[in-house]
């Protein structure tokens, strides 16, 4: 249940503007990837093209090849709808359906792409799922409540359960812990730990001792001033990102001199 | 907005006039110069023959102007101006009160003597100058009742809502999550300002012209004016529905996307169902808005004495027409008595229906709003 | 190609194409029922400005025709503004800066409400309550400020004049004038209010540096707003002036409102008659646009204001 994702020449734009240029780069399954660099680098706007959601806003469109397992995301007749239920994603600030019970979140994609489960069918994913994001002992009690009565880092652990419910092969993440508590933080950060074991994960984060703690590999995102390009500067295992980069504004930014 | 009392905190009197209260009127002087107003005025006031409106206007008059001089003599030119805005604004208020205040008394106290189940249940069907003109000469209660026109009322509200509603919404729909913005949008958008600002004569105007060229002049009946009542009711439900669709947040839509989720089944199960509450209530006051047009009726649904459930053939009276048929001509011309009952008591109904539709739109917004309670 | 991310989309696809189309289906048919007013309108309208003068109603064609009603329509209009404007402004004042808190939300939603009441209501009541009540003040205006034009005597016995439908219009167009101003009022910046009153300014010192700067584009085009809903009102000229040829004085019967003459006309109107009606309400249309447009242009240029600030 996890694909690899190999990205070749990828250049973003919106609009006219060159927003990321010429990123290289190829993610392995079953391990967790850390996008890390400065605000305004393109590590955010690069990770949404992963799974196409760079489309939602206006203007904004992509050059070259994103490859899962092979298979070309910008290929003809790919409908980005296919590429999403494939490749799920989690944001920055938990968002869950506010209308929506607990349980009604969990099978979301589900429900709302009119799919026919039946009720055990149903319970067994609510619980699988729920599970699979630590959060079913703590809202096993309660399903049938909103799910914005939640706490803000159970409400990003159901937007994780969320997630993997629809049985996606990768899950992207784009910075989730951001607006999270320390305590909280900790609990996504054993999560991905686990999720590791089943999809391939993305994460972006400004968090660079989060990136240290959770990721196999880490791709540094840079910018050369304000107008440039974002670019992928260095990309390698975490553990020579963080000790021995190659490049130079990679240890400036790592060991904090920058950004 | 927390009261701002800069200019008379009622400070108790103090032993020691300190420095923060020196040059300051005590709390009771005001009420001294109320007081010697409203004898003033009074006296003024029976110098020309004595009533109450004027007497009210001239202590009014003097107060104010008193108030003034007397801040200025103690407190201040600075301090005088604001106790004359103070009290000009407050004048206002109560002006503005007064013919508001007027207005729901005249319908309740003309009203409710009139409103009988008789009138709920029977329509004019039958009523002439004479049936009237028994009625006073034998102190009898006055028959014939809106029937017909609450029928008529409902019957032309409900297809309104029928035709605007789905326009009104898919057009809102359209104008938040589809147009980037390109000129046929904002052409939508400035042209849905204009339709807000169509008088409703004119509204009336355009349905009976359209009729009256595709189905032959003079084409009257219940759809007409429910067309007619849609010019006037679109633009008011784009408006309200496109400020709660804008206000969903951004982030709701991604989640769905990012769900696999196509975007119509995003925008029908998880946009629009966010925004209900508010959608539903701003439909609900496009009705009661709506629901008192008097104007555009006159001209497209005709008036009649009986009961027509049909909207589309056939005249149609509606609550708005009957008051205004009622007291423009009157059943009898000689006693006008019954007629004006059976007006006030019609106007007492429809604003009933107004506030009612005013009161459920508040519901509607607190109970269906998207719960965050644990 | 076929792969795993190409299978099964045409369905779902085809979904959004409808619902798509749909939504801009219902957007071009608002623009489409706008051109279709202003044509039906026109062609309607079309026979009253080719026909012989002769045979248009007062016999010197259309424009003669229009012209003293149209003079009517602007003045119960100014009337009602001259009257609301300074009274709708201060009601917002007191709800947003002087009322109490608790007081001022109820007094919110109450003129609100009172902006719902139907027109023909305060029709109603102005023809049997303000205009009796108003014939011993036109009468002493007859008497006393007689010598300017429009207190000109004899008085009116019925009060059912120019001066009671500008009232009436008054009272009916004070709601929105005060519901638009108390928005804008309870938008000043806190900030500015908070400055203005840190230097020692008074209540009204501080309306007037921070309150009225802040809100004055906002107030006008809420005085515009109302002003476009006097000009169309109806029913409630319809029933309260008792209607006639154009006259300077204000407080005898006479003059008339485009869209009052539509309303006790069109009902009994055919062939020439009724285009000539049409063809008013085409000529109160083009106004109330202009009167409107004017209000949103005034809204848009402050927003681009208040948005850099």
């Amino acid at each position: 249940m996890s694909k690899r994702i190999d990205v070749k020449d990828l250049n973003v734009y919106y609009g006219d503007f060159l927003a990321v240029e010429g990123v290289n780069i190829n993610i392995d399954p079953k391990s967790v990837t850390a996008f890390i660099g400065p605000s305004g680098c393109g590590k955010s706007t690069f990770l949404r093209t992963l799974n196409r959601m760079h489309e939602v806003l206006p203007g904004a469109r992509v050059k070259g090849e994103v490859l899962l397992d092979g298979e070309d995301l910008y290929g003809p007749g790919v409908d980005p709808v296919t590429v999403r239920s494939q490749i799920g994603m989690v944001f920055q600030r938990p968002n869950p359906f506010p209308t929506m019970s607990i349980r009604d979140n969990v099978l979301a994609g589900v429900k709302l792409n009119n799919k026919r489960i039946s009720r055990s069918d149903a319970d067994d994913l609510v619980e699988k799922s729920l599970t699979g994001a630590n959060l079913w002992k703590e809202v096993k009690d309660r399903l049938d409540k909103p799910g914005s009565g939640l706490s803000g880092g159970q409400q990003q652990r159901l937007c994780i359960a969320r997630a993997i419910a629809v049985a996606p092969q990768v899950i992207l993440m784009d910075e989730p812990c951001s607006a999270l508590d320390p305590i909280s933080t900790l609990a996504i950060e054993d999560l991905i730990e686990e999720l590791k074991n089943e999809y391939t994960v993305v994460i972006v984060t400004h968090n660079m001792q989060q990136a240290a703690r959770v990721s196999d590999k880490t791709a540094f995102f840079n910018i050369a001033g304000t107008g440039k390009p974002g670019k992928l500067i260095e990309y390698s295992d975490t553990a020579v990102i963080f000790s021995n980069p190659r490049e130079k504004a990679t240890e400036d930014y790592v060991s904090g001199r920058f950004g | 907005m927390p009261q701002l009392t800069t200019t008379t905190p009622p400070a108790p009197a103090p032993v020691k006039r300190s420095t923060l209260t020196k040059n300051q009127l005590p709390g009771w002087a005001m009420w001294a110069v109320l007081a010697g107003s409203l004898i003033l005025g009074a006296a003024l006031s029976s110098l020309i023959g004595f009533h109450i409106a004027t007497w009210a206007l001239f202590s009014a008059l003097i107060y104010v102007a008193a108030g003034y001089f007397v801040t200025l003599s103690v407190e201040g030119a600075r301090k005088a101006k604001d106790r004359f805005a103070t009290n000009l604004v407050y004048a206002a208020f109560i002006v503005a009160l007064l013919p508001l205040v007027s207005v729901i008394v005249t319908v309740l106290a003309k009203g409710i003597p009139g409103l009988t189940p008789h009138l709920l249940y029977y329509s004019m069907n039958g009523m002439t100058g004479t049936v009237d003109n028994e009625t006073v000469a034998n102190g009898t209660p006055v028959i014939g009742g809106v029937y017909h026109g609450i029928v008529g009322t409902l019957l032309i509200t409900t297809w309104a809502t029928i035709i605007s509603v789905p326009i009104g919404l898919l057009t809102a729909v359209y104008l938040v999550e589809y147009s980037k913005g390109g000129t046929l949008a904002r052409a939508i958008t400035f042209f849905v300002d204009v339709m807000t600002g169509i008088p409703s004569i004119v509204a009336g105007l355009f349905a009976a012209a359209f009729f009256g060229l595709v189905f032959g002049p003079g084409t009257r009946t219940g759809f007409v004016a429910a067309v007619a009542l849609s010019v006037l009711m679109i633009p008011v439900v784009v408006r309200s529905t496109e400020e709660m669709l804008k206000i969903v947040p951004n982030e709701l839509r991604e989640a769905s996307y990012a769900l696999g989720v196509r975007k119509w089944r995003t925008i029908l199960k998880v946009v629009v169902p966010t925004a209900i509450s508010g959608i539903a209530s701003g439909v609900t006051l496009a009705i009661a808005r709506v629901i008192g047009e008097t104007a555009p009726l006159l001209v497209t649904a005709g008036f009649v004495n009986s009961i027509n459930w049909n909207v589309f053939g056939g005249w149609m009276a509606t609550l708005p027409t009957f008051i205004y048929r009622q007291l423009m001509n009157p059943t009898s011309p000689t006693n006008t008595d019954p007629s004006a009952q059976r007006a006030w008591a019609a106007a007492l109904i429809l604003i009933i229906f107004v506030m009612l539709l005013n009161l459920v739109a508040r519901l509607i917004a607190r109970i269906f709003a998207p719960k965050s309670g644990r | 190609m076929s792969n795993t991310l190409t299978e099964g989309g045409a369905k779902g696809r085809a979904g959004d194409k409808v619902f798509s189309n749909l939504t801009l289906l219902a957007g071009c048919l608002i623009l489409l029922v706008l051109f279709a007013v202003a044509v039906f309108l026109l062609v309607q309208a079309l026979p009253a400005f080719t026909a012989d003068p002769a045979k248009v109603t007062g016999g010197e064609g259309f424009w003669s025709y229009i012209w003293p009603i149209l003079i009517g329509t602007l003045v119960a209009a100014g009337i009602a503004l001259l009257i609301a404007t300074p009274i709708g402004i201060g009601v917002a004042l007191f709800i947003s800066h002087f009322a109490p808190r608790r007081l001022a939300q109820s007094l919110g939603y109450v003129v609100d409400l009172l902006a719902a009441i139907p027109s023909v209501v305060y029709g109603a009541w102005g023809v049997a309550v303000l205009a009796p009540a108003l014939v011993p003040v036109y009468e002493w205006l007859a008497a006393n400020a007689g010598w300017i034009p429009i207190f000109a005597g004899p008085a009116s016995q019925t009060g059912k004049t120019m001066l009671t439908a500008g009232i009436v219009l008054s009272v009916m167009i004070l709601p929105i004038i005060t519901s638009l101003s108390r928005e804008i009022f309870l938008q000043t910046p806190k900030l500015h209010e908070e400055a203005a009153l840190a230097m020692g300014a008074t209540r009204w010192e501080m309306i007037r540096m921070a309150v009225f700067p802040f809100a004055r584009a906002g107030v006008v085009s809420a005085v515009m707003l109302g002003l476009g809903r006097a000009l169309g009102e109806t029913m409630a000229v319809a029933l309260v002036l008792s209607g006639g040829i154009l006259t300077a004085s204000l407080i005898q019967s006479g003059n008339q409102t485009i869209a009052a003459e539509i309303a006790l006309n069109f009902p009994e109107a055919f062939g020439l008659r009724l285009a000539e009606l049409i063809a008013a309400g085409l000529v109160l249309f083009v106004i109330t646009l202009a009167v409107n447009m004017i209000a949103r242009w005034i809204i848009s240029r402050h927003k681009e204001f208040s948005g850099a600030n």
